[in-house]
C-alpha cells in the first residue's frame, strides 16, 4: 500500500481515502456502524429462532381469539371470563390508559401547584413545598406505590364495619363509603333521551366557557379593554346546566352506594388497587413537574417581571400574563417526557394487583399460554404506540405554545 | 473477524441457554450442582429455616435427585420462582427441574412442553374465610371478594367454579401468596384461596389460626408434581424414577433407618432390585448401581417426608388423606422396580 497518498493530485480514488480523507471518513464510520449493528441484529434473530427450532416451540397469535377463562375486577367494557385474551388485553390497555390520565391531569396541577409555590416569598410555604419535591422525588415510585396501597388496606375500616344498630364507621354524608377495599362513590343514573340533553348542555357550557375566555383575551389584546372573567365563567358552567336539570324534569339522579352481602353495591366502585396506583404516580412525577415548573419559571428574565411591574400590573396577572406564558415555552418539552413516564410507570400496576396491561396481557394470560415472546412484543408495542400517540399530541400543544418567530 | 466471535457468543449468552435442552443429566455431573425452582416460600413445602437452609415437602424431591445424580443432597443451588417466572425459568435452562406446587395440566403438558415426572401431592383448591363471617359453603359466597395469587391455575378454577354457581364475585389479584395473606388477614378481601395444602399450611402460620376456617369445598383436582423441560428423557426418567424410588419405599417399608441393614441383601428381590444389590436398574438410568439408596437416605421414603415436613405431627399438621399409599386407600401407586 502506498504511504504518499495525495487525494488532490491524482483525481484517482484510492481505498484508504475512505480512513485518511476527511471527505470520506464519517461516511465509513457511519456505514461501519450499520453494518455491525444489523450484524447483531440478524445474531440475535438468527439465534432466537434456531433455540425455536431446538426447543420445537412456534410463534403463534392464535391464543388471542381463545377465551381467556380469568375474570377481571376493573372492566370498563363488557368482559367476562368466556371473552378472548384479545379482549382481556384490550381491557388491561384501557386500563393503563384510565390510570395514566387521572395521573397525568392530577400530576400536573399539584406539580403546577408546588412549582410555583415553592418560589413563594412565604418562607413556610416554600419550605413545605421543597421538603414536598425533595422526599418524593428521592423515593422510588414503586414504594410510594406500596406504602399507600398499605396505609389505606389498614387504615380504613372494612365494609362488614358500617353494618349494624350502631356501626363502627358511617358514610359521609350518606354517599361515599370509604373502606380497605376502595372507595365508593354515587354514580350518575339516566333517564333517557332528556338525559342526553342535559348532558349535552353540560358539555356545551364547558365548551362555552373556554370561547368565553378566548373571546376576552382577544378583546383584552386587542382594545386593552378588561372583561372580568372569574365570575362570568363560573355563571356559564353552572346556570345552563342548573335550568336544563329543572326544565327536562330532573332527568339525572344520583345512585348512593349501599352495603349489600359481602361489600357494597350501587354507586362507583374506585378500587384500592387504583387509588393507590393513581396517587402515587400523581405525587411522585408532581414532584418533578414541579421543578420543572420552577425552572421554567426562572428562566425568565427577571426584567419582565419588573417591566410588567411598572406598568402597574399586579403579582397575580404578572404570572398570569407575563411569566407563565414564556415560561411554558420552557416547561412543556419536559413535561412531555414526564407524561411518558407516567405512562410508562403505569405497569407498575402488577404490584398492587390492578388489571393494567401489563397485568392481564403481560401477567395472566402470558403464564396461563405460555406465549411469552408474543405477549410481550405486544407489550412494547402498545407501550411505544401509546408513548408516540403522547409525544405527537404534546409535540402540537408545544408547537402552538412556543415563541412565534417572524 | 474477532469481533464477530465476541459479538456471536454474546448473542448466545444472551439468549441463555435455551439450546441446553438435551443431556441435562450431563449437565448436572459437569456442573456438581442441581438448580431446583421451588417456591418463593410455602410453609412446609419449601421455605429456608431460621439459618437458610431450605426445606420442606417439595424442597425434599430436589434433595432426593442430588443425593441420586451427585451422590450430595447438599449439592442444590435453590432458586425461588414466582408463579409467573416459573416455566420462562425452566424453559431457558436456568433451572434443571421445578419442584413448585405446579399443577400438571394437559396444556402445560403439551402445550407449554414440559414432561411431568409424577405426582408428589394430590391437592385441591379450597377457599378460607374468617370463622365470624359465618360463611359454611362456599356457595354462599355471592358478591364476595376473593384474594388470589395470580398466574396460577387457581384463578381459572375460580372463575369456572362462580360461573357454573351462577354467582359473582370481586377477584383481587396479587402477586404473592404472602402478600395475599396480608391482605386477607387486614379484611381487604373476604375469602382466600388457593391449594388446600397451602391454605392449611400459611393458616398455621396466621396469628390465631382459630378465626379462619377452610370450607368444605374442593373446587378442581390440583395433582402437584415435579416437572422438566420437555424432549430430555433420559433426565426425565432420572427424577421420575427417584420420585417413585421415594414411593415404593414407603410401600416396601425400606426406611432412613432400616435402609443400611436392607441394603445388604433381602429375601424381597423389589428391595434388592431398588436398592442396588440386585440387578442393572441404575446402569440404565445412567447411574450408578445405589442412586436410589442414596435419594431414600436424604430425607427418607415418602411417609418420612411427608410427616417430618406437612404431616399431622407438624404445625401445617396436613392428613395424608389422598396421598397415602394405595394399599392404604390413597392414590400413591409407582409403577414397579423391575
Amino acid at each position: 500500500m502506498s504511504t504518499t497518498t495525495d487525494p488532490g493530485t491524482e483525481g484517482g480514488f484510492r481505498l484508504s481515502q475512505l480512513i485518511y480523507d476527511t471527505r470520506y471518513r464519517s461516511t465509513t464510520f457511519q456505514v461501519i456502524a450499520v453494518a455491525v449493528l444489523a450484524y447483531c441484529l440478524y445474531q440475535l434473530y438468527g439465534n432466537a429462532r434456531q433455540n425455536f427450532a431446538d426447543a420445537d416451540l412456534n410463534i403463534s397469535w392464535l391464543f388471542l381469539w381463545e377465551p381467556a377463562g380469568y375474570d377481571i375486577n376493573q372492566r370498563p367494557i363488557e368482559y367476562n371470563s368466556q371473552s378472548t385474551h384479545l379482549r382481556a388485553s384490550i381491557v388491561g390497555a384501557i386500563n393503563t390508559i384510565i390510570v395514566a390520565v387521572l395521573a397525568c391531569i392530577s400530576a400536573t396541577v399539584i406539580g403546577v401547584f408546588a412549582g410555583v409555590a415553592r418560589l413563594s416569598n412565604n418562607w413556610i410555604v416554600s419550605k413545605m413545598m421543597s421538603a414536598y419535591v425533595e422526599a418524593f422525588r428521592n423515593v422510588p415510585v414503586l414504594i410510594w406505590i406500596l406504602i399507600i396501597f398499605l396505609a389505606m388496606s389498614n387504615a380504613f375500616p372494612q365494609p362488614r364495619a358500617f353494618r349494624g344498630e350502631t356501626p363502627d364507621a358511617e358514610m359521609l354524608w350518606g354517599m361515599f363509603a370509604f373502606t380497605n377495599r376502595g372507595v365508593y362513590v354515587p354514580s350518575f343514573v339516566n333517564d333517557g333521551a332528556m338525559a342526553t340533553i342535559f348532558w349535552l348542555v353540560i358539555l356545551a357550557s364547558i365548551v362555552g366557557v373556554f370561547a368565553y375566555r378566548r373571546y376576552a383575551k382577544k378583546l383584552l389584546y386587542d382594545t386593552g379593554r378588561l372583561l372580568p372573567t372569574g365570575w362570568p365563567s363560573l355563571a356559564i358552567l353552572i346556570v345552563p346546566g342548573l335550568l336544563a336539570y329543572f326544565i327536562l324534569g330532573q332527568p339525572v339522579g344520583l345512585e348512593n352506594p349501599e352495603l349489600k352481602g359481602f361489600n357494597f353495591q350501587g354507586g362507583v366502585h374506585l378500587r384500592l388497587s387504583l387509588i393507590a396506583l393513581w396517587f402515587a404516580l400523581a405525587i411522585y412525577t408532581g414532584a418533578f413537574i414541579a421543578e420543572n415548573v420552577r425552572a421554567g419559571i426562572q428562566a425568565i428574565s427577571k426584567g419582565q417581571t419588573e417591566a410588567a411591574a411598572s406598568l402597574g400590573l399586579r403579582p397575580g396577572r404578572i404570572m398570569n400574563l407575563v411569566v407563565l406564558p414564556q415560561a411554558l415555552r420552557v416547561i412543556i418539552p419536559p413535561l412531555i417526557s414526564q407524561y411518558l413516564n407516567i405512562t410508562k410507570n403505569s405497569s407498575l400496576a402488577i404490584a398492587v394487583g390492578y388489571m393494567d396491561i401489563t397485568g392481564t396481557l403481560g401477567g395472566i394470560t402470558l403464564n396461563q399460554t405460555g406465549r411469552a415472546i408474543e405477549c410481550v412484543l405486544l407489550l412494547m408495542l402498545f407501550y411505544l404506540c401509546v408513548s408516540l400517540l403522547i409525544s405527537f399530541f404534546m409535540n402540537i400543544y408545544n408547537n402552538a405554545m412556543k415563541l412565534k418567530e417572524r | 473477524m474477532k469481533k464477530s466471535v465476541i459479538l456471536g457468543a454474546l448473542t448466545v449468552a444472551g439468549m441463555a441457554a435455551g439450546t441446553a435442552g438435551a443431556a441435562t443429566l450431563d449437565d448436572v455431573k459437569a456442573r456438581g450442582v442441581l438448580n431446583c425452582g421451588v417456591t418463593t416460600g410455602v410453609p412446609g413445602f419449601a421455605e429456608p429455616d431460621a439459618d437458610g437452609v431450605w426445606q420442606g415437602f417439595d424442597v425434599a424431591v430436589c434433595r432426593a435427585v442430588a443425593a441420586a445424580v451427585l451422590n450430595d443432597p447438599t449439592a442444590v443451588e435453590f432458586v425461588p420462582t414466582t408463579g409467573k417466572t416459573r416455566f420462562t425459568a425452566l424453559a431457558a435452562g436456568e433451572i434443571d427441574m421445578l419442584a413448585r406446587n405446579t399443577t400438571w395440566t394437559f396444556s402445560r403438558d403439551v402445550d407449554l412442553k414440559f414432561e411431568f415426572t409424577g405426582v408428589n401431592y394430590y391437592d385441591g383448591q379450597g377457599f378460607m374465610v374468617p370463622a365470624d363471617l359465618g360463611v359454611a359453603s362456599a356457595a354462599d359466597l355471592d358478591g364476595a371478594t376473593v384474594c388470589i395469587q395470580t398466574g396460577t391455575t387457581t384463578e381459572l378454577n375460580l372463575a369456572d367454579f362462580f360461573r357454573a354457581n351462577g354467582i359473582s364475585y370481586e377477584p383481587v389479584p396479587i402477586e404473592t401468596g404472602s402478600e395475599a395473606v396480608q391482605l386477607f388477614l387486614a379484611g381487604s378481601c373476604d375469602v382466600y384461596t388457593t391449594d388446600r395444602s397451602a391454605l392449611a399450611a400459611q393458616r398455621a402460620n396466621f396469628p390465631t389460626p382459630d378465626d379462619y376456617v377452610v370450607l368444605p369445598e374442593v373446587v378442581s383436582k390440583e395433582p402437584l408434581g415435579p416437572l422438566v423441560r420437555h424432549g430430555d428423557h433420559e433426565w426425565g426418567d432420572v427424577v421420575r424414577w427417584t420420585l417413585n424410588a421415594l414411593i415404593t419405599a414407603e410401600e416396601l417399608g425400606v426406611t432412613s433407618a432400616n435402609i443400611e441393614e436392607l441394603s445388604g441383601g433381602t429375601n424381597n428381590p423389589e428391595i434388592n432390585r431398588l436398592l442396588g444389590s440386585e440387578g442393572t436398574l441404575g446402569e440404565m438410568l445412567g447411574l450408578d448401581a445405589e442412586w436410589a439408596k442414596r435419594a431414600i437416605m436424604a430425607g427418607g421414603n415418602y411417609g418420612e417426608v411427608f410427616d417430618g415436613n406437612i404431616g399431622e405431627a407438624t404445625n401445617i399438621g396436613l392428613a395424608r388423606g389422598l396421598n397415602a399409599q394405595w394399599t392404604d386407600g390413597g392414590l400413591l401407586y409407582s409403577p414397579p422396580f423391575r
